[in-house]
């Protein structure tokens, strides 16, 4: 691969500090923004904010000094030091999580070689911090929260990372570049027109990483952990002001960032199906065309959110462990006799 | 004690040492766990007391009085009809529906008949509210489970009904528009078609809480199942109303105890269910609701012509005595006992509520159920702070 720019590493770094800053609580606005606020609005016939700024954008402006001007209140039974880190904890595992999402085919910030393994195992660290603030609030509904999430997660990290597998063996790299350009260079059964985005191939795999996802985000119907109308917000109840805008940004950084993965590993990435497009071009109109995947698979995340209620903890361990793994596994085997006849 | 005895006891006392070590450590112990008196689930201020067994709940006590207004006491020092600003109040989504059986109940005692306009509109107006109550239900058991959609499409639709009532009484919530001997106004010109389209709407709305709820695979797993109450328990505790019909128990006030409104002029039909389980308590309200805005339609179309107001006089005693009436209100059966003494108020008012009866089965129908089960099942009860505090 060319590359578009030779800075030196410092410099590089310095650019690549700066856009996370600004990317990753931009991307979470936009989710709140356009689906938690504009979308649930329409689905439920309702107008959502339009007062503030232009079609109400600037609320979530609003939103966030108000959250600012909260008191910082610890309980008083709370562990402070653990209490105050696990919202840190949380939103560094999202923020780990941006670090091999590529948006074009320079730009990444470490095209590592093992990125979705690096993604699947950063994106679990957020457990320990939902359990951390569970355990620290020394409050009984967060206790029950924080346990729940923690039994949760657990249980949905392995179809995840197993429905991962398919892509895997598809592409033959854990790299997420190297599974882009296996979607641009593939083809369907001898057929190259469109690529091949391996959402056609690995429909199955799809399926139960974007149920697995809903889990992981803690989404309806898998809200169990966060459950308002009975834990009246699990782990984070204790939380007020900036420490529950640090939770409540990495609930849709995270969101944004399994949206990526998936439009990542399932639809091409960066890459625009049937055209053959010149790397550098790509890597200005790659951000957009990956937003666009991104901003289609946090629409199904949301949906779903909006309309279904929600299951009961052993209910959803039961659909993990009987349905989700065994179908994964299955789709493991098939990947891998089609991969070996053709 | 000898030397090996003595040894034997040590080997003993430590043995059992170890196994209370073992016992100590696996052992979790209960967990108290408040849900309530400031609890989304509540619907305001009942205070659950639950012992829990990890996530299993072992006792579940109801704490209520966190909201006693005092309104039989406050009957007491009013005029009877000052009383119906009060009961208004008690369940605070079928308001129209608290007043009429009180009303009833003191036209009894004074030996009036209201004229059968007057009793065709009251039995539209009690129709509506239920369906206005009913609406809420069917939307807050989604918020309940955790579909947030369904409630605001509830709250959309009860605005239609709250419009029609408000449009006759002049208030959505607290009408209070009965009067002993009939009511204070006739319906306004138009309202009768209007009533319609809006009963068309409710019925489109409970095809969507059909579609968005009872046919979710989700909402199933949640209800099917969870919180069974078998017929001759809910009969032992006094249920009432739509809980006591999802047991299969058909005992419906309107039909059997009518007080003389316009139920027997028109065709419907009591709705239950064999299950006992929290879907079956949704299902059967599901399809009241529908049933109501059946009624309602059948009961536009043959309003009689006639006074709205019999003749009372301008101030109103009631004749010492006793009277018991009750009516199927939308939480159950709802009665007013009424002592008078021939005084301007009532001596002393008993009020029977649905909701009191129906919170008293908690503790059983809590047994071994698992937390978010106690969701359900406080959801499908489905009772109203007001109504059980009073």
């Amino acid at each position: 691969m060319t590359t578009l720019l030779a800075l030196p590493y410092w410099q590089e770094t310095g650019i690549k500090l700066g856009l996370a800053l600004v990317v990753i609580p931009t991307t979470s606005l936009i989710l709140v923004y356009l689906f938690l606020f504009k979308m649930m609005a329409f689905m439920q016939s309702r107008l959502g904010p339009n007062d503030t700024g232009p079609y109400g954008t600037l609320q979530l402006i609003a939103e966030a000094i108000k959250f600012l001007q909260k008191e910082d209140i610890h309980p008083a039974q709370a562990d402070r030091r653990v209490f105050r880190m696990a919202p840190v904890v949380v939103l560094a595992s999202t923020f780990l999580l941006y670090v091999v999402l590529p948006a074009g085919p320079d730009a990444v910030v470490e095209d590592l070689d093992t990125g979705v393994f690096y993604a699947m195992a950063v994106s679990s660290l957020s457990v320990l911090g939902i359990l951390m603030a569970g355990w620290a609030s020394a409050n009984k509904y967060a206790l029950l929260g924080g346990l729940r999430a923690a039994g949760q997660l657990i249980a949905y990290e392995l179809p995840l990372i197993l429905a991962v597998m398919g892509v895997v063996i598809q592409a033959e790299t854990l790299n997420l570049q190297g599974i882009v350009e296996a979607q641009a260079t593939g083809e369907i059964f001898g057929f190259g027109g469109i690529g091949n985005p391996f959402i056609l191939t690995q429909f199955l795999a799809f399926l139960i990483f974007m149920i697995a996802a809903q889990a992981e985000l803690t989404q309806t119907p898998f809200d169990m952990p966060v459950a308002e109308t009975e834990l009246v917000g699990g782990f984070h109840v204790e939380y007020t002001g900036f420490r529950f805008l640090l939770f409540f940004m990495a609930e849709f950084g995270t969101a944004f960032a399994f949206s990526a993965l998936a439009s990542v590993m399932f639809l091409g990435g960066w890459w625009i199906p049937g055209f053959d497009v010149d790397d550098n071009i790509l890597n200005v109109l790659g951000p957009g065309v990956m937003l666009a995947k991104i901003l289609l698979v946090a629409f199904f995340i949301f949906w779903v959110r909006f309309t279904y209620p929600r299951l009961r903890e052993d209910q959803l361990q039961k659909f993990a462990w009987k349905v989700l793994i065994p179908l994964a596994l299955a789709n493991i085997v098939l990947t891998g006799i089609f991969k070996v006849v053709f | 004690m000898t030397a090996t005895s003595d040894r034997e006891q040590m080997a003993y006392v430590s043995s059992q040492a170890a196994d209370a070590r073992v016992n100590v450590e696996l052992d979790t112990g209960d967990m108290t766990l408040n849900i309530g008196p400031q609890h989304p689930a509540t619907h305001g201020t009942l205070r659950l007391a639950c012992r829990l067994d990890g996530e299993q709940v072992v006792v579940a006590e109801p704490i209520m009085g966190y909201m006693h207004r005092g309104y039989e006491k406050l009957c007491e020092v009013r005029t009877y009809p000052q009383c119906t600003t009060l009961i208004n109040r008690i369940d605070w989504l079928g308001s129209f529906a608290n007043e009429v059986p009180f009303i009833l109940a003191a036209e009894r005692l004074m030996e009036v008949e209201a004229p059968p306009r007057a009793q065709w509109i009251r039995t539209i107006l009690f129709e509506l509210s239920r369906v206005a109550n009913l609406a809420l239900f069917l939307g807050d058991m989604g918020v309940q489970i955790g579909a947030l959609t369904p409630v605001f499409f509830a709250f959309r639709d009860r605005e239609r009904v709250l419009n029609q009532i408000e449009e006759v009484t002049g208030g959505r919530f607290h009408p209070n528009f009965d009067r002993i001997g009939g009511l204070k106004d006739d319906i306004p010109k138009g309202w009768v078609e209007e009533t319609r389209s809006v009963m068309v709407k409710m019925r489109t709305f409970c095809d969507e809480m059909e579609d968005l709820l009872v046919g979710n695979e989700i909402f199933q797993a949640r209800c099917r199942g969870v919180g069974v109450i078998p017929p001759e328990v809910a009969l032992g505790y006094g249920l009432s109303g739509a809980n006591l019909r999802a047991s299969g128990v058909d005992w419906d006030l309107r039909r059997d105890a009518n007080p003389g409104l316009a139920w027997d002029q028109v065709d419907w039909r009591v709705w239950t269910h064999p299950d006992g389980d929290s879907f079956a308590r949704y299902w059967v309200r599901l399809q009241e609701t529908r049933e109501a805005t059946h009624i309602v339609d059948q009961l536009l179309d043959g309003i009689p012509s006639g006074p709205i107001m019999a003749k009372v006089p301008r101030i109103i005693k009631v004749p010492a005595g006793e009277a018991y009436l009750s009516t199927e209100n939308p939480l159950g059966e709802m009665g007013y006992y009424i002592v008078s003494k021939g005084d301007l108020g009532p001596f002393r008012v008993k009020i029977r509520t649905p909701s009191f009866n129906n919170i008293s089965i908690v503790p059983w129908v809590m047994k071994g159920v698992y937390v978010p089960d106690v969701i359900t099942i406080l959801g499908s009860l489905y009772f109203i702070l007001g109504d059980i505090d009073r």
